[in-house]
């Protein structure tokens, strides 16, 4: 069970080879088992998911069955889901029962998805390391001395520990490509405005963009179906046709153009990184494809560019924890400011008391040019690097990170350094664009990712691409120690 | 010394959308507290703003009113600080391209004559929830269903030099956005808010003095006194020696005065950016064509109109066109009367009389047009006098009579025309009164106009007010000279 990917398990329920219950079961057991190592769920919907699962059985039985029918799944508690505590990791919303679903939830939902709980993460999505959980840090599966990565970590540890074939993630400057890298999945960021962020709570809504993690493309693929799609909602959603995403898996490579930008091959990169990266690049050219060279100039820009942008939209995002109508409130407030001021320095963590004073510092008068204004000026020069690269190949690739999983307390009293792991996947969320990190590899035990970035809602290709590279090789199929 | 007041007004005016600016819970008045106020307004993690198009349309028809520019990339930003009736902790608002650009409104003073106000900019914005201190035992109350209304708020440039100016904009503004029926301008309800920027300087001086802004006025009449206590304040407080500082203050109407509310140093950097979950909005060249179609005529326009339609004098067409309720109930009046100037006369004299004597609007009075124009056309066909009328109107406003002719006819009220029943009249005054008739007589005929007075006064005396005072003239000419 633990190593099956979705498509095994919507072909056995298809087939009825086991119910949605049995297997639902059997997940619901693995968490109870070895979740306390792991740490990857902050809430599990037992009940809840056992009667979803019957609920999908029957469906089935009655010849309904959606695309996800009785298909387990989790998704990160960022997501709102409706009677169920959505707490974003963050003491602020520990007491919070969301009294409505965000769109992916019902979307998947009504694709028969049963939801086995919710996932830790990185506190209101702020982390590359998953250590900034008011629940607690979550452990990779591969070595649990090691972080998942961040800010979709515990999504990313519970399907590498075998505990939920695929979840939802959420990606602001990596956090569904950065820990799929580092736990050994497949996760794809989808273009900005392809998946509705409706009732996803929002960390920085020009950046935010929710995906799916599972193990394989095709895996990502079935789910993204179900995921993307207009929400009238959403303003910054997309009223784009959603592309048959698992049927154009089966592409010829030859003849795709694929972009290798220097700057993300440069001094700071892991060499085992590097060299599975290669490796993998040398199968491409097998299947066909060509590789070249490009350039992508203001690389060095994204990281600092992407810290003033999301600090800022986070800083204000993040106002509505006030205290009065929801949420964490201090005990016996003074007076307003006090109710305010406490209610904040109490239910925030540090790394997030952070960004928002840092986006507060942006956005003042008289800094407001230049920083705010500036960050917005260099993050259209990084989409013109993409837009002009995209003008000589069809898709981008490098490493996903310059390192494998680093070592639990090791950067994060450090934050610029932890800001720096991110920096191959930060200028996708600034240009937009949908991006995918499979694995291809190992740096010692730990697992290696490579990113593929596509054009405008060009996720089909991605996938296709990933896919084909999936069929003629094994990566995504390894399983962490002690949880095969 | 000399001082010149300068004012600058922020109108604020609430659309009148069915839904919510970006969201669609009900924006109706009066409801039980939060009970129209959904996940958006609430504020709730995830919930994400959906732009009215409504209030688009509503805030581009203003703009072409002004004869304003309209902005065809607008851009909503957020405006953030921390209170308990502003959900998210921003108010989702517009700064720097506004939807409205520069524009301009035409006032009309007392003594008749024009000025035009620039205003720098209306843009669109969601008002805030209320927040209640009554009767919850030393705590506040929040009420979030005002959350979200639509507001345009619109900038004078500091163009007023009086409290009557600033009165009179902000009266034509309320004609205005009534005309376009966008708002319904109740200011008793918060529909129409305004803040007023007054500072002081020396007439003849070019640089204007420290401002201060008066919060939250909400009266035309409150507007005109807070003005005149803030400017008289800041012209004590200089002329003692003292100094103007910028500062936010509140007006007590109970106490008639201002009084500081916070400095310029406490005020807040509300750190305007440019909201990430609402797109730019776009306006088309077609969408504006189409709404300038639907554009109704406007309060100048209809006062020239009346003007030259009717002919009518300025200052008639002025009253008449401030509501577009008054003038359609006019023109309505008019059609039936037959006569636009007694019509006028009507509307403006009588009726508006005895709505303000009873403080009612014109929509709650109790005579209609038609009535009041069925009035008119008995006067005309001298089947009553002016004096009668008054009676009929008095009856018609206490609804005793569906019509005029009803109460003429009820009452006995119907003018003597007769011309035998007059002379009948006329002579028996003439016969009664021989000492008049003889002075009458040796009279030159400067004195004799003014002494043919006494016999019609007599005459109408006898008759009740019901002999036709033309022909009652007519007569005693005829006889007295015999």
């Amino acid at each position: 069970m633990p190593s099956h990917t979705v498509a095994d398990l919507l072909r056995g329920l298809a087939a009825g080879d086991f119910s949605s219950e049995e297997i639902t079961q059997q997940y619901l057991d693995a968490i109870a088992d070895r979740d306390g190592q792991i740490n990857s769920f902050i809430t599990v919907t037992r009940e809840q998911a056992l009667e979803q699962a019957r609920a999908a059985d029957n469906a089935r039985q009655r010849g309904n069955a959606g695309a996800l029918c009785g298909l387990p799944i989790a998704h990160k508690d960022i997501f709102c889901t409706e009677g169920v505590r959505t707490s974003c990791a963050s003491k602020m919303l520990d007491n919070f029962i969301a009294p409505y679903s965000a769109t992916v939830v019902n979307n998947m939902a009504s694709a028969g998805a049963v939801m086995l709980g919710k996932t830790n993460l990185d506190e209101f999505a702020m982390g590359s390391s998953n250590e900034t959980s008011y629940y607690g840090t979550v452990r990779n599966p591969w070595n649990t001395d090691r972080v998942p990565g961040g800010s979709s970590g515990g999504s990313a540890a519970a399907i590498a520990a075998g505990l939920a074939p695929a979840a939802t993630g959420t990606d602001t400057g990596g956090s569904i490509r950065q820990p799929a890298a580092l736990c050994g999945l497949t996760g794809l960021k989808p273009t900005y405005g392809r998946v509705s962020r409706y009732g996803m709570i929002a960390f920085a809504s020009s950046l935010d963009q929710a995906g799916p993690m599972a193990r394989s493309a095709e895996d990502c693929a079935l789910l993204l179906q179900s995921m993307a799609g207009f929400d009238e909602r959403d303003s910054t959603s997309m009223d784009v046709r959603v592309d048959d995403y698992a049927g154009a898996l089966d592409q010829d490579l030859r003849g795709l153009k694929i972009g290798l930008p220097k700057e993300y091959f440069s001094a700071g990169l892991d060499p085992a990184i590097g060299d599975a990266v290669h490796a993998a690049l040398e199968e491409y050219r097998k299947m066909g494809a060509e590789t070249v060279e490009i350039s992508l100039p203001h690389t060095e820009l994204a990281v600092p560019c992407y810290y003033v942008i999301a600090p800022a939209e986070a800083s204000t995002n993040l106002s509505r924890f006030d205290g009065v109508r929801y949420g964490y409130r201090c005990e016996n407030p003074a007076d307003l400011d006090d109710l305010y001021t406490r209610s904040r320095e109490e239910g925030f963590g540090e790394e997030v008391k952070r960004r928002i004073l840092v986006g507060t510092y942006a956005l003042s008068a008289g800094f407001y040019d230049a920083y705010y204004r500036k960050a917005q000026q260099i993050r259209r020069l990084i989409k013109q690097d993409f837009t002009d690269a995209f003008k000589q190949v069809d898709i981008i690739a490098g490493p996903t990170t310059p390192n494998p999983a680093f070592g639990i307390g090791e950067k994060v009293s450090d934050p610029v350094t932890m800001y720096l792991e991110d920096i191959y996947t930060i200028a996708v969320n600034l240009a937009g664009l949908p991006a995918l990190s499979m694995p291809v590899g190992f740096a010692g035990e730990l697992p290696a990712g490579m990113q593929l970035i596509g054009r405008d809602f060009d996720e089909g290709r991605l996938l296709a691409a990933a896919h084909q590279y999936q069929q003629r090789s094994d990566w995504h199929l390894r399983t962490a120690p002690d949880c095969a | 010394m000399q001082w010149e007041v300068v004012i600058g007004l922020e109108v604020h005016v609430q659309l009148t959308t069915k839904s919510k600016i970006f969201s669609g819970a009900s924006t109706a008045f009066g409801a039980t507290p939060n009970s129209q106020a959904c996940a958006v307004d609430l504020a709730l993690p995830g919930t994400l703003p959906v732009l009215n198009e409504q209030a688009v349309n509503d805030a581009i028809l203003f703009g072409l009113a002004i004869d304003a520019d309209i902005c065809r990339d607008s851009v909503f930003e957020r405006k953030n600080y921390f209170y308990p009736d502003l959900p998210k902790g921003y108010q989702t608002s517009q700064m720097d391209k506004p939807i409205v650009g520069h524009g301009v409104v035409e006032i009309r003073l007392e003594d008749g004559s024009t000025r035009n106000i620039r205003v720098h900019h209306a843009h669109l914005e969601e008002d805030a929830g209320k927040s209640l201190h009554e009767d919850f035992h030393g705590m506040s109350g929040i009420d979030l269903n005002r959350a979200g209304t639509p507001l345009i708020e619109i900038v004078s440039e500091p163009d007023l030099r009086s409290a009557e100016e600033a009165v009179a904009y902000l009266r034509k503004i309320h004609s205005i956005v009534t005309y376009l029926g966008i708002s319904d301008g109740d200011m008793s309800q918060g529909s129409m808010r305004c803040d007023a920027n007054v500072s002081v300087r020396l007439k003849g001086e070019e640089e204007y003095g420290t401002r201060a802004e008066i919060k939250n006025i909400n009266s035309f009449r409150f507007v005109e006194r807070a003005i005149k206590v803030e400017a008289q304040r800041q012209i004590d407080l200089i002329e003692d020696g003292g100094k103007v500082v910028q500062e936010t203050r509140l007006y007590d109407s109970d106490k008639n005065e201002t009084r500081s509310m916070r400095s310029k140093e406490e005020a807040n950097d509300y750190r305007y950016f440019p909201c990430p979950d609402l797109l730019p909005v776009h306006i088309e060249q077609s969408l504006i064509d189409s709404l300038q179609k639907q554009m109704p005529e406007l309060p100048d326009a209809k006062r020239q109109r009346f003007e030259t339609e009717y002919g009518l004098s300025t200052y008639d067409a002025s009253l008449l066109t401030a509501e577009r309720s008054i003038a359609d109930f006019f023109e309505a009046c008019s059609k039936v009367a037959g006569d636009a100037k007694l019509a006028a006369n009507w509307v403006n004299g009588e009726l508006s009389a005895a709505l303000n004597r009873e403080g009612k609007a014109l929509k709650d009075s109790p005579v209609s047009a038609e009535q009041l124009g069925g009035l008119i056309v008995r006067i005309r066909d001298n089947s009553i006098s002016g004096k009668i009328a008054k009676q009929v109107f008095e009856a018609l406003w206490n609804g005793d009579g569906q019509s005029a002719d009803e109460v003429i006819e009820a009452k006995g009220l119907k003018q003597v025309s007769d011309t035998g029943a007059l002379e009948a009249m006329v002579d028996e005054v003439i016969a009664a009164n021989p000492a008049q008739v003889e002075q009458y007589r040796a009279a030159d005929d400067g004195k004799r106009k003014k002494l043919i007075g006494f016999f019609v006064g007599q005459i109408m005396k006898a008759s009740k007010g019901q002999a036709n005072p033309g022909m009652v003239n007519q007569l005693l000419n005829k006889k007295l000279s015999d």
